[in-house]
């Protein structure tokens, strides 16, 4: 009896002392629900055949992301180690202290140097300039534009749209072109379009396709280290701008009020639009003759220049996070050092993670891999982005809410609606401090 | 002897007789109940008024200041919120009325000898049984400009139903009624099935017309359940998130219940959120209450 009990003491003293350390061999990945995050999924695949330690990419669909992923933060949790957090989430969740000061370890590994500059900037320093860095840039991404390359190349196409714009019809180079274009191909007595944009203004979607234009015709939102925004975020290039982009509202297919990313996908896949406006995230599903019939005529084309010859794209793409409440931030740690690695930003550009290794982007290897990443590699060096503040979501409530009555029902001006939006901005600024 | 024995055998038979005593009853259901309703409901209740006060966000680890009623001023100057609340009855009052025109109608038509009535009548009740998120979905669909049945069958071309700003809250408020006047018709049906015989045949000895009948007869007995059916409804309209949330994202279509969800969950401004969910709760009793109020008046008649 005794030898059973010092047995089955010794059993549970066995089971207790494995216990600990397999638990630590798990990390857990917080991400929205997209391809990248099954490329992620893949790639740390190979981490735990190289290391033993498991990690799991776990998923939410883009609505609930921003929602769950904080009240888990708010909530001080340790479901997730690591995060793929959106970029204008790095101001709430760094001031807040859910993610953990990677600066040191960004230092050390010269990640300044290692990374495109522009994703060091928007995925990984708070506050702007500040040295301070909360995430190793993931998944770079930003907004590109795909086209339908069969109307484009159609002779009697190219005929008439010479005769009546006096140039060739081509992928545009500028947002005059790219108006012109849609204005051309909109035909809706033949269920043709011109052009899909974003228009869905309960996120980012609405914000993402006017800042493409609004950066291109040389506009800011705003100062970012002094907060002013009077003068700035209704300044004359962004009403040009705005008026553009409600001009391009016109050409687009019925009901697009309430359009992102899937839809702006299915204009090219459903034959509805001659250009589609996107995050490159999104466009291996047009390359893929399963889920695109027109792959092999689909084309793609960076941002258009602006009047003056600037040209920038509104930047999407997350930096990935230590959780200050994980339980294994050593391992989630250990996990960043083989993730910047340059064989494994290789890797993770290989299955279709767009990597932010200013070496990988820049291999002939890597841009000429699929027919847009060298898109996306002109872009990468010429994004901006949204605020990052911690009121970020505050500040992109109120824009879509000044300008989505303009850009999709005509309400007011432009100016009116971005004068409003000065308004709004400089009273939320003013509410937390910031001047 | 034989007394004690007969006493102790009426006893337990009367236990057995009656099942669970009373103390069982209220240890094994009322108790837990209460203790549930305390932790999940009266709990957070009380929690979120005090946060209401305060300037907490939940996104930060910032302590809560209390700032007073200040949440409670703002919100109610704030011309958005207004706004909302505006959108939020126009929606209430176009949803409701639907509902019963239609709920009523269809209870009145159903009210009568007609064949397959019982398979026609569960037919009826098929919308409410389907899920918000589904029928959301669904009627995106139907009101789709390139390809949307709505359109073909109306010949109205690609008229735009959700993207265009002045239509979008009416397409929503259809999708609402087409929904939930079954839950009207029924509780109609009931009403109407209750009405005596008698008073129909004393009023045809009399020769009163169809509108007489209805009006003297029909109308008043139905209207207490009908009523009811009125208050559970404008509850749930006032309430409308997921429909509107799925069919479109217009600003005129932005019910308050839409705004708190934006203000609590996407701003993480939890204190003033707190606030405002208190002021939707006042006026949700306010309007219950005055709904009663008729409701006892018109029982009374």
């Amino acid at each position: 009896m005794r030898k059973t009990v010092a047995g089955l003491m010794a059993g549970i003293g066995f089971m207790f002392a494995c216990g600990t350390p397999a638990q630590s061999q798990e990390l857990t990945i917080f991400w929205a629900e997209w391809d990248p995050a099954n490329y992620l999924q893949e790639l740390v695949n190979e981490y735990e055949a190289e290391t033993g330690v498991k990690v799991t990419v776990e998923t939410t669909p883009w609505a609930d992301f921003q929602t769950k992923a904080f009240t888990e933060f708010n909530a001080k949790g340790s479901a997730y180690d690591m995060v793929v957090g959106d970029s204008q989430w790095i101001g709430a969740a760094s001031e807040a202290g859910h993610y953990v000061d990677l600066t040191e370890f960004f230092n050390k590994h010269k990640l300044t140097e290692v990374m495109a500059p522009a994703t060091v900037k928007y995925y990984a320093e708070y506050p702007a300039n500040s040295g301070k860095y909360w995430s190793i840039p993931a998944e770079g991404d930003a907004v590109g534009w795909s086209y339908r390359k069969d109307w484009f190349e159609d002779p009697k196409e190219m005929e008439a749209f010479k005769a009546k714009y006096g140039y060739d019809l081509a992928p545009p180079k500028d947002w005059k072109q790219l108006r012109d274009i849609a204005e051309f191909f909109h035909r809706p007595d033949q269920k043709r379009y011109g052009i899909a944009i974003y228009t869905d203004n309960s996120y980012d979607g609405l914000v993402m396709g006017v800042e493409n234009a609004i950066f291109s015709f040389g506009g800011e939102l705003g100062d970012y280290s002094t907060y002013k925004v009077d003068g700035i975020i209704n300044s004359e290039k962004n009403v040009k701008a705005l008026e553009t982009y409600r001009e391009l509202y016109g050409f687009t297919p019925p009901g697009w009020a309430k359009s992102f990313f899937v839809e702006n996908n299915q204009a090219i896949t459903e034959n509805l639009a001659a250009m589609s406006m996107n995050y490159f995230a999104f466009f291996p599903a047009l390359v893929n003759e399963a889920s695109n019939p027109n792959a092999k005529v689909t084309g793609f084309f960076a941002n258009p220049a602006g009047p003056d010859g600037h040209q920038y794209a509104a930047l999407g793409g997350q930096g990935i996070s230590i959780v200050s409440y994980s339980e294994n931030k050593e391992e989630a740690m250990k996990f960043l050092e083989w993730f910047i690695k340059d064989e494994t930003q290789k890797r993770w550009a290989e299955l279709g993670g767009y990597t932010a290794s200013a070496k990988v982007l820049e291999s002939e290897e890597f841009q000429n891999a699929t027919p847009y990443n060298k898109a996306f590699y002109e872009t990468m060096f010429k994004v901006k982005d949204f605020w990052a503040t911690p009121e970020y979501a505050e500040l992109l409530i109120q824009m879509n809410q000044r300008i989505y009555p303009y850009v999709t029902a005509g309400q007011g001006t432009a100016k009116e609606a971005l004068d409003a939006l000065a308004e709004d901005w400089n009273a939320t600024f003013k509410k937390y401090g910031r001047h | 002897m034989a007394t004690v024995v007969m006493t102790s055998l009426d006893s337990k038979s009367r236990a057995a007789s009656r099942g669970l005593s009373d103390i069982k009853i209220r240890n094994l259901f009322i108790i837990p109940t209460i203790l549930f309703l305390i932790v999940f409901n009266i709990f957070p209740l009380i929690y979120s008024l005090g946060y209401s006060f305060t300037d907490f966000r939940a996104s930060t680890n910032a302590p809560a200041n209390f700032v007073g009623l200040q949440n409670y001023r703002e919100l109610l100057n704030d011309p958005f919120i207004w706004s909302n609340f505006a959108i939020t009855a126009k929606y209430v009052i176009v949803s409701v009325a639907g509902q019963v025109v239609v709920g009523f109608g269809t209870a009145m038509l159903l009210n009568r000898d007609i064949p397959f009535k019982g398979l026609l009548t569960t037919l009826l009740l098929l919308p409410m049984m389907l899920s918000m998120a589904v029928v959301g979905l669904f009627w995106k669909l139907l009101y789709d400009p390139s390809f949307g049945i709505i359109n073909y069958a109306l010949g109205l071309g690609s008229f735009e139903w959700l993207a265009n700003p002045d239509m979008a809250l009416y397409a929503v408020a259809i999708t609402d009624i087409w929904m939930w006047s079954p839950f009207v018709m029924l509780l109609s049906l009931a009403g109407l099935s209750a009405v005596p015989k008698h008073l129909y045949e004393a009023a045809a000895i009399d020769r009163a017309g169809p509108l007489y009948t209805f009006f003297r007869i029909t109308l008043p007995l139905v209207a207490p359940i009908l009523m009811i059916a009125i208050i559970f409804r404008t509850m749930e309209a006032f309430k409308t998130f997921d429909l509107a949330y799925i069919l479109t994202s217009q600003p005129t279509t932005e019910v308050i219940s839409i705004r708190l969800y934006k203000m609590a969950f996407q701003e993480w401004q939890t204190g003033r959120s707190c606030a405002l969910a208190y002021i939707v709760l006042i006026m949700v009793l306010a309007i219950t209450n005055i709904y009663v109020k008729y409701l006892n008046k018109v029982k009374e008649r």
